[in-house]
């Protein structure tokens, strides 16, 4: 019995590990353009780095049928876009603040996060 | 005629290798028109810089022997349409994806609870199961392979998702059972129990709950196709003096564009021929058609009645009110209020928790939970990963939002963002801007008293032809007041303006004189007793002028900005709601006095500079009050601003729908109560939404990991799990669509 609550335990401390504390590796991109899909219930990459005064677009290709993944929004940036399926949604960036701006479907199930330098 | 130097996008398809770039690139390069043509083969998308028609890049792309089309502008219709194919196949696939699973499922369950337990102990049972066991993997891959693909997609990318719940759930009981059939004589007598029936009903039934959500999910955006359809695919251009018909993307600015009766207006534009009533009550929700004559503006979208009429395109594209307001509504329609934010916290940190209690839940009983401990471990673990529900959570804002920003816009209320929504539901205090607000901010002619004549429309001619030098806003009333009734002008000569006091001047020989009391005083005008009615009328908020011909007292004409037919009742709306409403304007006591009194307002402030309006807003803030603001928009920015809430008031296309948190497409003061409403009703329905999905899961997670157990006896089934959580978010969103029956009271 022991053996199982420390099976139980780790595996506990796995799920915080890989979810939570994980920091995983990011795009990064001297590019002005990322192409970003949408696709089983992720997006891909999920995690981009760009340059600060770098206008950047952000290409999104939607092949998810999912009405989830219809919608993406990068709250911090005001943006609300309709992705359109099997097309590419560009959005065009310029002066973004540095830092963190997530990007998510309106449930956050689809999640990525654009990191400005 | 050619385009101006545009960028366009193409999608290509069929462009399977590298090298169709080369060959792409060159059939657009030697089209007419192209400097420009660089393709991304990553994305298959081309951008086009230059003069060339969308239809020739097309044809350059066809004959190079490729498809293409041009990268859709999300307000289109087209865009529309192709979203609700793409739902429809995604319906259909779900509706098939969940007939076979319950095609497995269903029997299952009815053998289950009529004929046998579901266990393994005979060799005979091992075959049988290890069929139904491969059955059940053929359901998780037909019909279930969406969720395990997306699941194990966001695993890589350290995310988990409403899909990782559900692989986790069902493939946890797919590979118990099979362990079962497999290896039986590893788990104890009593645990030997399998679960195909579980894994195959719960894939079918979240499939079947995706496929109504799916269907409940159009209709929240009605309201944006209906705006949507407002819109013209073609319209008729005068080019080289004869009539084409083109798509209306392609209508330029300085275009002339004829438009019959029962056709839409295509784009924005400047009458320049014709007469005609025009509908526009889909865009700004005023019922009665407006009459539109010579260099009258018309908005895209507006329906022709009557008339045919030729008019210059002066907005075009994305730059129409129109697409500015789908755009705007759009945006509004995903962003969220602050309400929603603890929802969006939850989220983020949901599934995993999830997952851990669903560890701690399967430890727990098999700690301390009586035999078969193993099979009840995996029951409340599964049962715990299935049932919870972070759709429903995600679900319950943006659904309402959605449908209750649609709903207003119907109502020709815009309203910019989730903030904004939220906001106006807690408004205590309405600040109204007088001129243009509560009244129609055109001062028209409203009285006229004769003396010494019975001849009114001699007087009001030869007033009005005296008036025409003047560009006195008084003045243009009179001018207007004598237009409207078809009287002719006068040419009149040594016209004077005596500062201060009005005018003078002559015409047809006669001497005449227009202006206050102090310029009869002067010119020794005998006003008797006219001007004790001179005084009854500026009680009333109107402005008294003398008219006198040749030194005799001829008329008093009084001039008053009228309130609107429909602001007393739209007053006493908000009034019975409950709010403050205070009155702002820049004239003196006795006219604000008077204004107020007519409008039914007790609170009003008088003389207010433009610049003081914002200081009145801080000091009501002050007071502890929730404060919305209207006014014009342009005018009163720093007040709009600065105001909790800050409502731009306009009639069609004069609104500037950038400016305000709030915008009324018409110059109705109802808009203030219709969006206040809404709003109230919106936060009403996020609350249940909510309220319903935080219970759902709080009450569920325990009862699946078996809280009820030590007490009852009782644990709930994966299946009853899987329908529950299916069936939450299609309640979630059928709720938000209650709201589509929403109506602003008739007024």
């Amino acid at each position: 019995m022991m053996m199982i609550n420390i099976v139980g335990l780790a595996i506990i401390a796995l799920i915080i590990w890989w979810f939570w504390l994980y920091k995983p590796d990011q795009t990064v991109t001297d590019s002005n353009e990322v192409l970003i899909e949408v696709k089983n219930g992720v997006y891909s990459p999920a995690s981009i780095k760009v340059n600060a005064n770098q206008p950047v677009t952000l290409k999104f290709l939607r092949k998810d049928e999912s009405p989830c993944s219809e919608v993406l929004l990068i709250p911090s940036l005001d943006i609300s876009e309709q992705l359109t399926l099997n097309e590419v949604t560009p959005i065009h960036l310029e002066n973004v603040p540095q830092g963190e701006h997530t990007f998510h479907c309106q449930m956050q199930m689809y999640r990525g996060v654009l990191t400005v330098v | 005629m050619n385009n101006p130097a545009t960028e366009q996008q193409l999608i290509i398809e069929g462009a399977g290798c590298a090298s169709c770039v080369g060959k792409i690139e060159t059939a657009l390069k030697n089209t007419q028109g192209v400097e420009r043509a660089e393709m991304n083969f990553a994305d298959r998308t081309v951008l086009v810089s230059g003069t060339a028609e969308t239809e020739a890049l097309i044809t350059a792309v066809e004959s190079a022997g490729y498809n293409a089309k041009a990268l859709n502008d999300s307000h289109g219709s087209d865009a529309l349409d192709e979203k609700e194919a793409a739902d429809w196949s995604y319906y259909k696939k779900l509706i098939r994806d969940t007939v076979i699973a319950l095609s497995l499922g269903i029997p299952l369950m009815i053998y289950g609870l009529l004929i046998g337990e579901m266990t393994v102990e005979t060799t005979f049972q091992r075959g049988a199961w290890l069929v139904v066991g491969l059955l059940t993997l053929g359901v998780m891959y037909f019909s279930g392979k969406h969720f395990y693909v997306g699941a194990w997609n966001s695993l890589k990318n350290h995310s988990a998702n409403m899909d990782t719940l559900i692989a986790l759930g069902t493939g946890t009981a797919w590979v118990y059972s099979m362990l079962v059939v497999f290896i039986p004589d590893v788990f104890p007598l009593m645990a030997r129990h399998v679960y195909f029936e579980a894994t195959a009903m719960i894939i079918g039934l979240i499939d079947l709950g995706l496929a109504l959500e799916l269907k409940a999910r159009g209709k929240t955006s009605e309201a944006i196709k209906r705006l949507i359809g407002l819109q013209a695919k073609t319209a008729t251009v005068i080019r080289d003096n004869k009539e084409v018909q083109i798509a209306i993307e392609q209508v330029l600015l300085n275009d002339v564009i004829k438009v019959r009766p029962g056709e839409k207006v295509p784009v924005d534009g400047v009458v320049v021929e014709g007469h005609t009533s025009i509908d526009e009550s889909m865009l700004t929700g005023e019922p009665m058609p407006v009459e539109k004559e010579q260099d009258d503006e018309v908005v895209a979208g507006a329906l022709n009645k009557s008339g045919m009429i030729l008019f210059k395109a002066t907005r075009v594209g994305k730059d129409t009110a129109l697409a500015q307001i789908i755009t705007m509504v759009k945006r509004a329609q995903n962003s969220k209020p602050p309400i929603g934010r603890l929802a969006d916290v939850i989220s983020a940190y949901f599934v995993p928790v999830v997952m851990i209690i669903s560890v701690l839940s399967a430890l727990a009983w098999l700690n301390f939970g009586p035999e078969p401990a193993v099979a009840f471990a995996i029951v409340s673990a599964t049962t715990v990963l299935i049932i919870a529900c972070p759709c429903a959570l995600g679900l319950a804002t943006p659904m309402s939002v959605m449908v209750g920003v649609g709903k207003a816009a119907e109502a020709g209320v815009l309203i910019r963002n989730g903030e904004a929504l939220q906001t106006a539901s807690k408004i205590t205090a309405m600040v109204l801007d007088k001129t243009g607000t509560i009244t129609e901010g055109t001062p028209k002619v409203t009285d006229i008293i004769l003396a010494n004549t019975n001849d009114e429309k001699t007087a009001l001619q030869l007033a009005a032809s005296l008036e025409s030098g003047s560009e006195h806003p008084l003045a243009m009333a009179i001018v207007e007041s004598a237009k409207d009734q078809g009287i002719e002008l006068i040419k009149t000569e040594g016209f004077n303006a005596v500062t201060g006091m009005g005018v003078e001047g002559r015409c047809e020989g006669k001497a005449l004189l227009f202006g206050n009391s102090k310029l009869m005083a002067k010119k020794e005008v005998d006003i008797g007793n006219y001007s004790e009615k001179a005084q009854a009328l500026a009680k009333e908020a109107k402005t008294p002028m003398y008219f006198a011909v040749d030194g005799q007292l001829a008329a008093i004409i009084a001039v008053a900005d009228p309130i609107k037919p429909d602001s007393v009742s739209a007053i006493k709306r908000l009034q019975a709601n409950g709010i403050r409403v205070i009155m702002l304007t820049g004239d003196n006591k006795e006219t604000a006095a008077a204004v107020a009194k007519k409008a039914a307002i007790s609170e009003f402030f008088a003389e207010v500079l433009p610049e003081d309006k914002a200081n009145k807003v801080q000091e009501l803030q002050q007071q502890g009050d929730v404060v919305g603001m209207t006014g014009d928009g342009i005018n009163d920015a720093p007040a709009l601003a600065l105001a909790d809430v800050g409502f731009a008031i306009g009639t069609g296309t004069d609104v500037a729908i950038e400016s305000a948190d709030i915008t009324l497409m018409r110059g109705s003061l109802h808009g203030l109560a219709d969006a206040i409403a809404v709003s109230k009703a919106t936060l009403r329905n996020i609350k249940q939404n909510l309220f319903g999905a935080f219970i759902y899961n709080v009450a569920g997670i325990p009862f699946a990991a078996g809280v009820l157990y030590p007490f009852f006896g009782v644990l709930l089934s994966p299946v009853i799990a899987g329908a529950a959580m299916a069936f939450s978010s299609l309640t979630v969103v059928s709720n938000a669509n209650r709201l589509r029956l929403f109506k602003a009271k008739d007024h």
